[in-house]
């Protein structure tokens, strides 16, 4: 497996990091990088994050400000691969006060209805 | 040749309020222009809050002009974006983004050039998206997505202001004439606040 032990990305716009203690993903910022190419690092982190062997991830989106169309494709492709991995359970922790995970976030739940999306 | 796709408003009443922004690609790459888009959509959300006072005593004017910034902010941005990739630089014509503030719906309408070449695809997109249930659409974009290793355009959009902003897209195709290969694509999102 690979070593997620402590991972993380940071810019002084965005940072992405992975808590193996917690099982959780944090992003937090703003992340608005110009299609898939620029979101590439971050895609890894996430994958090898679903390739972990755990039995669940928590994905706290808390911190994230603001996401592009690219940033969604980017989680979901993540949602899909914890999906597929049968015996991990997933969460996603939203903040009530950042309106567009109010508006966004349902979608992640769709494309796996046992998502356990919870505001905090 | 003119063509229109969706929900394109010609005749929308002039609104007294609105924002221009023009952008002239220039000599520097799109890559180092990029951060641009999401500050230009930032100014133009923070502008328009002039527009929507905050009532200090309603916590529920406080959240909805956190709702119709936030909004902007993303629509305004994902406009940009798609402009500025999409755009053509060897037409030499600016991109231009316009918001207009109307009673109960902002309008926002961008313009960029392409060729001839990227038309015909172009047009087939817009049939599909707009002959298509955007739910569905959009969910099947995401699986889409999760399955190929080397996407380079997410195609989410106009498919997240359609389902998750509510918002009526429309596009205006218009041919330059002979023997001109460029075509101005305006793209206008009616956004509902």
């Amino acid at each position: 497996m690979t070593d997620t032990a402590s991972r993380e990305i940071r810019t002084d716009d965005y940072c992405v990091r992975y808590d193996e203690p917690t099982q959780t993903v944090a992003c937090q910022g703003s992340l608005r990088l110009s299609g898939m190419a620029e979101y590439e690092p971050i895609i890894d982190l996430l994958s090898s994050v679903a390739d972990t062997d755990t039995d669940a991830v928590v994905l706290d989106l808390t911190d994230l400000e603001f996401l592009n169309s690219s940033g969604i494709s980017m989680l979901s492709k993540f949602v899909i691969k914890v999906r597929h991995r049968k015996t991990v359970t997933m969460s996603v922790r939203g903040s009530r006060t950042i309106p567009w995970q109010g508006k966004s976030l349902k979608n992640l739940q769709r494309l796996m209805p046992s998502l356990d999306l919870q505001w905090d | 040749m003119t063509q229109i796709f969706g929900n394109y408003c010609e005749g929308l009443p002039s609104s007294p309020e609105f924002l221009i922004i023009g952008f002239s690609p220039g000599s520097i790459p799109l890559r180092q222009r990029w951060r641009n888009n999401g500050l230009s959509a930032d100014f133009m959300a923070d502008y328009l809050m002039t527009f929507f006072p905050d009532d200090r005593c309603d916590a529920g004017s406080a959240q909805r002009q956190a709702e119709v910034k936030s909004s902007v902010s993303y629509v305004a941005n994902e406009l940009l974006e798609n402009a500025m990739k999409f755009n053509d630089e060897r037409a030499n014509i600016p991109i231009g983004i316009e918001l207009q503030l109307h009673g109960s719906h902002l309008v926002f309408v961008t313009t960029n050039t392409i060729t001839q070449d990227q038309l015909e695809p172009f047009q087939h997109y817009l049939e599909h998206l707009t002959s298509s249930d955007p739910e569905e659409l959009y969910l099947e974009q995401l699986e889409k997505n999760a399955l190929e290793e080397e996407n380079t355009s997410s195609g989410l959009g106009f498919l997240t202001m359609m389902n998750d902003y509510s918002a009526k897209l429309g596009w205006k195709l218009e041919r330059h004439g002979e023997p001109s290969e460029f075509v101005t694509v305006s793209t206008m999102v009616q956004l509902p606040i």
